[in-house]
């Protein structure tokens, strides 16, 4: 597949009369997009606000961040979701807006939704203090389940990512990247001297908010299979889940996976990049086992020399992890992890659930139990009532000002696990 | 927890989906739970049968308790 | 008039008081510099002062243990000072063991730096290189030259709050704690690097090394189930309705007991799940889900096993750091122990 993907480099948005893109500011007709989201009837409330990089700002509860894409040609963005599910994507022409963001907040549907602060000491651990933020804050109807109120979240945020990138449809982009993969043998064919090399993408799949789309199918429900990486760029792996919120991988970070990135990078220098394994992370040890097996067998049927590993979210997925490293090393591949650790607050006890001895090459995203200082903020987007009960925060944790201690595991995507971020940990 | 109890000489039997980290962090009896959010019983399979697995699987922890080991052990089959 | 004061712990060797004939000596405190304390007073100069050496022999330290902490405690609170060094203790084992032990009680109990040095195989360095800052030394003292200036730097930074930088740049012992940092680059381009390298068979350092969980011995199995006494314990966080405790839904902090007296079964009336870590909806509906009180008290009723303890205990898993959940285990066991528990079901989600 070769997919040419366009960026328009946005530095602002700005509420206006109608919604268009003019001088690299994102111009937003608030009633339009506010009436797009209350089509759904399960939501009774919806405001828009705006976060900017800088501000003392903080957003909370955060549920998911989307970048604004359309696809010029090739199928619909976020396909089977918000698009037709037909023609699959990741290849023709897409669209996108860098440096803005669509971010759902509303009240918690779990415990797992985390926080963005624009500046001041957290903003360093999160990616989206660096980009302007149109924040959807919605209010659910009374009585509404959970599973119900988190499709109802998830389908806002997608559906006015989904409006704000048509805005690009017909406009000329300010850079032109283009992406190839071949089918295998031409692919394999086309730098012979050079070590073959795939990712094995782990997608959370463990229930209520924990659950991850591939072209709509919920992850929970699919075998390992080969996806070409150009299709992630497209939209065709969205986010349903609220992990740990420094580790979930939201749907801006599917668009912009770091592993794809790197392997497109070093692709004909140093590695030839095949595609990727997509995998998940059951409930159920017989899933894990055989998941595991089914990803060695892929790596070894695409004669992989190395392969990456990343994970979303800690505990049991270590698990899964640790068997997908055994027994794809043991098939010939050699094994390159990328995760987060858990070593408890005083950073002393074991960072991962599980072990085993072929994991020798670990690269670190950083502990998550580590705490800050949060300061006071002069305005929240949504509501830091719930602060106390999310992860990484505890029962009496917040002050009255506002300010509080929180373990960093609370900030959306600060250790997230597939390598995205600079922060790591070392051992003192 | 397990190995905080057992250090006392008290036999523990650990029930739990993900039988590698029951053995990684040192559980000596295991006992493979149905499935994470649901250890000990199968409610996807009504009421009735879930029970029907939850009280087999206790009876099942209460023989393991009564079996000496050498060395972390599954008890995979009723005994 | 120096600005900082520093205790020094010697034992009955290194204080000059004898050897192996003097490991008895009891605790006693001297205003002088002694042994290796002279090197250290040499190293650090005009503002630093050791105002007392606090001389134990080994075996009366190690067979009195209490006592000896609590004496030496006494000894240094008085003169209040801005470090406490022990050592170093090379790879004299018992001499380790108890700089070890003294050091850790010296900054729990009266809050102040500590720092001390041994040998890597030291007992005393596994026991307490976590809790206690070690300078790494040699195996013998005729390596005490070179171990000088590194306690004479880090006594320094700690007499003066500054930061202490990562093992290997400050020479003490790495003490398996993990610190997060920002790299250069980020964790992908990192994991490319490592396996670009890993492939072509070159060496590399991966930031994690694997841990070696340690074991316990299993227990010897219950002879008389018709008349043992059963409790249960879950890391699934199930909680009365409202968590009266507040315990945390990730990441625990504590542990509750509740009771289950005079139920046939958990009912999601009166229990609910805290645990962040898996959807919760199957266990709100049914508690007994995880901690099986229907099928427990049927068993009992049936004399299969002879009492159900009528209480729980429980935490939550998820993200719950491993020092945690041994601390809590050892508190249920020791509660255990002494209400004469036969065995334990333990339920994990």
């Amino acid at each position: 597949m070769k997919l040419e993907l366009g960026k328009f480099e946005i530095k602002d948005i700005q509420f206006a009369d109608k919604s268009y893109i003019e001088n690299h500011v994102l111009y937003v007709n608030k009633a339009e997009v506010e009436a797009l989201v209350l089509e759904d009837d399960k939501l009774k409330e919806c405001r828009l606000d705006i976060a900017r990089p800088g501000e003392s700002t903080r957003i909370t509860p955060v549920k998911d961040v989307i970048e604004p894409r359309v696809k010029v040609s090739g199928g619909e963005i976020f396909p089977g979701i918000v698009g037709k599910v037909t023609p699959q994507v990741g290849s023709g022409r897409t669209h996108a807006l860098d440096g803005c963001t669509v971010v759902t907040v509303g009240r918690i549907v779990g415990f797992q939704e985390g926080v963005i602060d624009m500046s001041g000491v957290a903003a360093d651990y999160c990616p989206f203090s660096k980009t302007v933020n149109l924040c959807v804050v919605i209010e659910p109807i009374e009585g509404l389940t959970t599973h119900v109120y988190e499709k109802a979240g998830r389908m806002a945020g997608l559906k006015v990512a989904t409006y704000l990138g048509e805005l690009a449809r017909n406009l000329e982009p300010d850079t032109l990247e283009v992406y190839e993969t071949k089918p295998i043998f031409e692919q394999a064919a086309q730098y012979p001297d050079l070590p073959k090399v795939g990712y094995i993408h782990m997608l959370q799949s463990q229930g209520l908010l924990h659950d991850t789309y591939y072209y709509g199918v919920d992850a929970k429900q699919f075998v390992p299979t080969f996806m070409y990486p150009t299709e992630i760029m497209d939209g065709a792996i969205v986010s349903g889940n609220c992990v740990a919120p420094c580790d979930k991988v939201t749907t801006y970070h599917h668009f912009h996976n770091p592993v794809i990135d790197e392997c497109y990078k070093h692709h004909g220098k140093d590695i030839n990049f095949m595609g990727v394994i997509l995998t998940n992370e059951n409930v159920f040890l017989a899933d894990k086992e055989r998941h595991s097996d089914m990803v060695a067998k892929l790596c070894e049927w695409m004669q992989l020399d190395g392969v990456l590993i990343t994970e979303e979210g800690y505990g049991n997925p270590d698990t899964d992890l640790m068997m997908n490293c055994r027994k794809v090393e043991r098939v010939g591949t050699k094994v390159v992890l990328i995760t987060d650790e858990f070593p408890g607050k005083d950073g002393k006890s074991q960072s991962l659930a599980d072990t085993c001895d072929e994991a020798t090459a670990l690269a670190s995203c950083g502990q998550g139990n580590m705490t800050l200082q949060f300061p006071a903020m002069d305005k929240v987007i949504g509501t830091q009532e719930y602060i106390e009960s999310q992860i990484g925060g505890w029962a009496g944790c917040i002050n009255e000002d506002g300010s509080f201690e929180a373990e960093i595991q609370i900030i959306i995507a600060s250790t997230i696990a597939n390598g995205f971020n600079k922060l790591a940990a070392r051992g003192y | 927890m397990v190995k905080g109890i057992e250090k006392y000489g008290i036999p523990v039997v650990h029930m739990a989906t993900v039988v590698p980290i029951s053995k990684t962090i040192g559980a000596n009896r295991i006992i493979p739970g149905v499935g994470i959010p649901y250890p000990l019983g199968d409610p996807t399979q009504g009421e009735e049968d879930s029970y029907k697995i939850r009280e087999r699987m206790v009876r099942r922890a209460l023989k393991a308790l009564q079996t000496p080991v050498d060395e972390q052990t599954v008890f995979e089959k009723d005994i | 008039m120096a600005k900082y004061k520093i205790v020094h712990y010697l034992n009955q060797f290194f204080a000059g008081i004898g050897g192996e004939d003097m490991a008895g000596y009891e605790p006693e405190c001297r205003e002088a510099v002694l042994g290796p304390g002279l090197a250290l007073k040499a190293g650090l100069g005009e503002d630093y002062e050791i105002v007392a050496t606090v001389i134990c022999g080994d075996n009366y330290f190690g067979e009195n243990l209490d006592k000896a902490t609590d004496t030496i405690i006494d000894m240094v609170k008085k003169y209040e000072p801005d470090c406490f060094v022990a050592g170093p203790a090379f790879n004299a084992g018992r001499y380790g063991v108890a700089c070890g032990t003294i050091c850790k009680a010296v900054e729990e109990r009266l809050g102040i730096p500590v720092l001390s040095g041994m040998y890597v195989e030291n007992p005393g360095a596994d026991m307490f290189k976590k809790d206690v800052i070690l300078v790494e030394t040699g195996n013998s003292s005729a390596t005490m030259k070179k171990v000088v200036p590194k306690f004479v730097n880090l006594i320094e930074k700690m007499c003066k709050g500054e930061e202490i930088l990562g093992p290997s740049i400050e020479g003490y012992l790495e003490r398996g704690i993990r610190v997060n940092y920002f790299a250069e680059e980020r964790g992908a381009a990192r994991g490319m690097k490592m396996l670009i390298k890993k492939m072509a068979g070159e060496p590399f350092e991966t930031d994690l090394p694997m841990p070696k969980f340690d074991r316990v011995a299993p227990a010897d199995p219950i002879t008389d189930i018709k008349h043992a006494k059963i409790a249960v314990v879950t890391s699934g966080g199930i909680v009365p309705v409202g968590n009266p405790d507040h315990i945390e839904s990730s990441n625990a902090t504590k542990f509750g007991y509740y009771s289950m007296e005079g139920m046939d079964r958990l009912s999601k009336d009166d229990f609910m799940t805290i645990h962040g870590g898996y959807d919760r909806q199957f266990v709100l509906e049914n508690p007994n889900l995880v901690v099986p009180l229907d099928a427990l008290r049927k068993l009992e009723k049936e004399g299969e096993f002879g009492e159900l303890v009528n209480y729980f205990a429980t935490t939550t898993g998820t993200g719950t750091a491993t020092g945690s959940a041994a601390k809590f285990g050892d508190s249920i066991g020791q509660r255990f122990k002494a209400e004469g528990v036969d065995g334990v079901i333990l339920v994990s989600t």
